[in-house]
């Protein structure tokens, strides 16, 4: 595979610097929940860095989602680990969580005057705006080539998927179990078909 | 021993939320203010606020700032510790199932079946941000639309699709741009 001789050109300590910066990097400017900085790692490790391939992306997003902990954490232990074993694994928590602890150490001595400055508002609203439309520009990429399988249910499980998580706020968890239970009951569906051949 | 108490407090919080997010949000406040009395409600109300305005996820977040405020560094550290204690090792077997038993038919069916679902679950948190953005927290109606806030994230969204910039670079200008419109605009209407 194209990626893994790409990963042995650089040397161990190297990689585990660019993974440590990276994730430094991805954390300290992610705001909002989870699946901002997921898709900020689909965008670093895959698209750029080419560690990674998408399918194996969303494959990590789905355990990330359905551990127990922070999304961020978990997807960073994966990531991590997929890269560069156990040390790769320590190094990109370490990554993930010193930003918010720097971040958080200091804000806790001057709290209530941030909570309430205006321009700290403004700004945070600003950048609401900018990760909205990093997070429609990832989905674009991913829902684009799932549509491009034109598989009928792939689409139903999306359609499903969606209006469950959004309209109905129905727990994460029900609905990768649910995508599981449907990929099982294929797999058998499959392999019934093949016996009759 | 107050460390020890910190680390068990966080330990179940990283332990029994799945999801991520606001799904954590009861068990800390439980752990917290509740059980412990570390914080009183109106300081976790500033503390989810500020979780919320800054980087990082919420766990680690209340994590840093209780135990900052509880018992120094030191305390930080360790509540944040015991928040990714149980991530640690449930994430690891986790992964090492996965890798072993990828290449199974079974399991590959049920993985190409999550992949759309995830895709979906992402779409969704995107939409919840871009709802916040445009008509931050009054219902969605064609009065309450903020209109620099949706302009700007059309904006993003274009230059994102076709020049494929940095994306915190995007973000960041998105922050400052707000920021100077709106003052701008204010110092327009006062004169």
């Amino acid at each position: 595979m194209a990626e893994n001789s790409s990963n042995e050109k650089i040397s161990k300590p190297k990689m585990l610097l660019k993974l440590f910066l990276s994730t430094l990097y991805i954390s300290a400017f992610t705001f909002g929940g989870g699946f901002v900085i997921i898709t900020l790692m689909k965008k670093k490790f895959v698209d750029e860095l080419h560690w990674i391939d998408e399918d194996e992306m969303l494959d990590l997003t789905a355990l990330a989602q359905s551990s127990p902990g922070a999304v961020a954490v978990n997807a960073s232990i994966l990531i991590g680990k997929r890269i560069c074993g156990f040390p790769g694994m320590i190094t990109a928590v370490i990554g993930t969580v010193l930003p918010p602890i720097i971040t958080l150490s200091v804000i806790s001595f001057f709290y209530a005057e941030f909570a309430s400055n205006r321009y700290v508002a403004l700004a945070l609203k600003g950048m609401q705006a900018g990760v909205a439309a990093v997070i429609f520009d990832v989905v674009c990429d991913m829902g684009l080539k799932i549509l491009k399988n034109k598989k009928f249910t792939d689409y139903f499980i999306l359609a499903a998927a969606f209006t469950a998580t959004f309209f109905f706020n129905v727990n994460v968890i029900f609905i990768i179990l649910a995508a599981a239970v449907i990929g099982t009951a294929g797999a058998f569906i499959n392999r019934r078909r093949e016996k009759r051949k | 021993m107050i460390y020890l108490k910190l680390f068990l407090s966080f330990l179940q919080v990283g332990l029994f939320s799945i999801g991520g997010g606001y799904a954590a949000m009861p068990l800390i406040q439980y752990q917290v203010v509740d059980k412990n009395g570390w914080l009183s409600m109106g300081e976790f109300s500033d503390l989810i606020t500020i979780a919320e305005m800054t980087p990082g996820p919420i766990a680690v977040n209340s994590a840093t700032f209780v135990g900052i405020r509880i018992a120094g560094i030191a305390g930080a550290l360790t509540a944040t510790f015991g928040c990714i204690f149980p991530s640690l090792i449930i994430v690891s077997i986790l992964a090492f199932i996965y890798y072993k038993y990828k290449g199974l038919s079974v399991l590959q069916s049920v993985l190409s079946s999550l992949r759309p679902a995830v895709v979906a679950l992402i779409a969704s948190a995107g939409l919840s941000i871009l709802q916040l953005v445009v008509f931050g927290d009054e219902k969605i109606s064609a009065d309450a639309v903020n209109w620099l806030g949706a302009l700007l994230f059309l904006t993003a969204f274009l230059v994102l699709r076709k020049f494929k910039p940095n994306p915190v670079i995007v973000m960041l200008s998105c922050g400052v741009l707000y920021l100077l419109i709106t003052a701008v605009i204010d110092y327009a209407v006062k004169i």
